[in-house]
């Protein structure tokens, strides 16, 4: 059996800028918790998550050796840090977005989950 | 055997706090202390103000705050500063650094200028395309203020074996501060791609300071970190193999986890095989972490690929102005009143004819901040404040940006909230583009100067 919960429970997020491309990482709370990233949190439905406000194409890079998996997102920042018309033009606060992405966990995996009342 | 060296940070902005800089110089126990102040527009802001301002000295408008709060812990303890707040003047800032010096009464104490990052003349000769947007430089024109090379950790290098106890800088890639001690101390030379990818792995980690002690990280209940009013700024405790263990100043708040590690380890990186440096490739897909106690976290397997043959440039260009204001609503039917609002604007703006190149109206509270990834269903808040930008060629139109949120006084709708202005509402834009240029073209010159 599974159950879908946000992501904020399987994973942590944070966001870096360069130019107009954010870099947006995802890190599993616990490495058995690291292969439903991988399997469901694709740059795709990453991107389609994220709305219009990612412009540009969606990179993923998996990066096992910290179970984490880094989305190189162009076209996120408004033009460019400098030019942006967004008031986080940074994108600093870009990564909690996906907090809320819905992840399917397998019920013996719920202990791992974080701030879950399940967990 | 080497000795362990202990390098800090000391800044990882320029408007970061300077206490943790004062505490870690106090209680490192450092050999180094290590100050970024940059970001991507610092030089071409600063070249704009100089310009208009000759009182305007050129380097960190912060250096007497943080020199003075260091210094004198720093020289008598022998801890050895490496900082960019030289900006558009390393020689201004390192004269300055002797006046602050004699102040103290300390003398004989050998400070070093690198100098040479600033290509603004030639860039054009230099360089082809825009990273960015795939466009010629030359369509740079007229807009170009400044062009700046980032410039690795070599000259720093050479400027410590010559004895400076203080270097400070113009542009350098941000983890190259934290590499030259490491390059200076072990020996290693602009060859050993696998120590310095090592190193500047090390150095990324601890260039955004507080980053990786708690900073930017705590989530109440998902991820709490101790006293998240006082942290300390990170130490890494480096061997001559490259390998190092990530802590911070002792009795601070804050923590080093593997989650804050790993958080700052992905930080403005793209592929994390390939982080290009002006040093080092830098390779992070082979690093180990350990937490091998309480705020210390060993970080091994770090490991690189030889440097690339040009240097990353930042060019900053005028690119018109921006004007910016808000005004508030509250309580049942706040957001209906604000989307009213927001249709009262775009037709005043096309009654004033603003000629802009983007206009944005968020409502701050619903959807200002992730904009389009704001979810269909979010709930209505119960207040919100309504946030205009535009993007014009003039400052004449983006001041129109203010007055016609002035208008929305005594001219808009129930319940409207609203400051009176004290400040001007528009500001330049300085645009940054990157492009490369070849490293042999770019020499640094460091010129030393002694309390």
């Amino acid at each position: 059996m599974t159950k879908t919960v946000a992501l904020q429970h399987v994973a942590h997020a944070r966001s870096g800028d360069k130019g107009n491309t954010s870099n947006i990482a995802v890190f599993a709370y616990d490495a058995a918790l690291y292969p439903l990233l991988k399997d469901q949190l694709t740059a795709e439905r990453f991107k389609t998550f994220y709305g219009g406000a990612i412009t540009g194409p969606v990179l993923r890079y998996e990066v096992d050796n910290i179970e984490a998996l880094n989305f190189v997102c162009h076209g996120a920042l408004g033009g460019g840090v400098s030019r942006s018309l967004s008031l986080d033009n940074y994108g600093k606060a870009l990564s909690s977005a996906v907090l809320g992405f819905p992840i399917e966990v397998p019920d013996d995996l719920f202990p791992l989950l974080r701030g879950h009342p399940a967990a | 055997m080497s000795k362990t060296l202990r390098i800090g940070s000391g800044s990882a902005w320029w408007g970061d706090r300077v206490e943790p800089a004062a505490l870690n110089a106090a209680r490192g126990d450092l050999d180094f202390l290590c100050f970024e102040t940059m970001a991507e527009a610092t030089i071409s802001a600063a070249q704009v103000r100089a310009r208009r301002d000759p009182s305007f000295p050129g380097y960190d408008t912060y250096l007497d705050d943080r020199m003075r709060a260091v210094l004198p812990a720093c020289m008598k303890r022998g801890t050895r500063i490496v900082s960019n707040q030289g900006w558009v003047n390393p020689d201004g800032a390192a004269q300055r650094i002797v006046e602050l010096l004699r102040e103290l009464g300390i003398t004989g104490v050998k400070v070093a200028a690198v100098n040479g990052s600033i290509i603004t003349d030639r860039v054009l000769e230099l360089t082809d395309t825009i990273l960015e947007s795939g466009a010629p430089t030359a369509t740079l024109g007229n807009s170009l203020i400044s062009a700046e090379a980032y410039l690795g950790a070599e000259p720093i290098v050479e400027a410590l074996d010559a004895g400076a106890q203080i270097v400070v800088t113009g542009r350098v890639a941000d983890p190259s501060l934290f590499l030259a001690p490491m390059m200076h101390s072990f020996g290693w030379t602009a060859d050993q791609y696998e120590l310095l990818g090592a190193g500047n792995g090390i150095g990324h980690l601890m260039e955004c300071g507080a980053q990786v002690t708690g900073g930017y990280f705590s989530d109440p209940g998902f991820k709490d970190v101790p006293e998240p009013w006082n942290f300390g700024f990170p130490i890494a405790e480096v061997e001559a193999d490259g390998t190092a263990v990530i802590t911070k100043t002792p009795g601070s708040g804050g923590a080093v986890t593997l989650a804050t590690v790993k958080e700052q380890m992905l930080y403005e990186v793209h592929d994390p095989a390939n982080y290009l440096t002006p040093d080092v490739v830098v390779d992070f897909t082979t690093a180990r972490l350990e937490q091998e106690g309480p705020d210390r976290v060993r970080v091994t397997g770090l490991t690189g690929k030889p440097r690339t043959p040009t240097l990353k440039v930042s060019m900053g260009c005028t690119e018109g102005f921006i004007g910016e204001d808000m005004f508030f609503y509250a309580g049942p039917g706040a957001l209906r009143r604000a989307q009213l609002a927001k249709k009262v604007l775009e037709e005043r703006f096309k009654i004033v004819k603003l000629d802009a190149e983007d206009i944005r109206i968020d409502f701050l509270g619903l959807n200002a901040i992730h904009g389009a990834a704001t979810p269909a269903d979010a709930p209505e808040p119960y207040e919100i404040a309504v946030r205009v930008a535009a993007r014009t060629r003039t400052r004449e139109e983006a001041a129109k940006v203010g007055r016609e949120v002035d208008g929305m006084a005594v001219s808009g709708i129930a319940h409207t909230g609203k400051r009176v202005p004290h400040q001007e509402r528009f500001r330049e834009v300085i645009g940054v583009w990157s492009t490369l240029a070849p490293r042999t073209a770019v020499p640094a010159t460091v010129r030393y100067f002694e309390s």
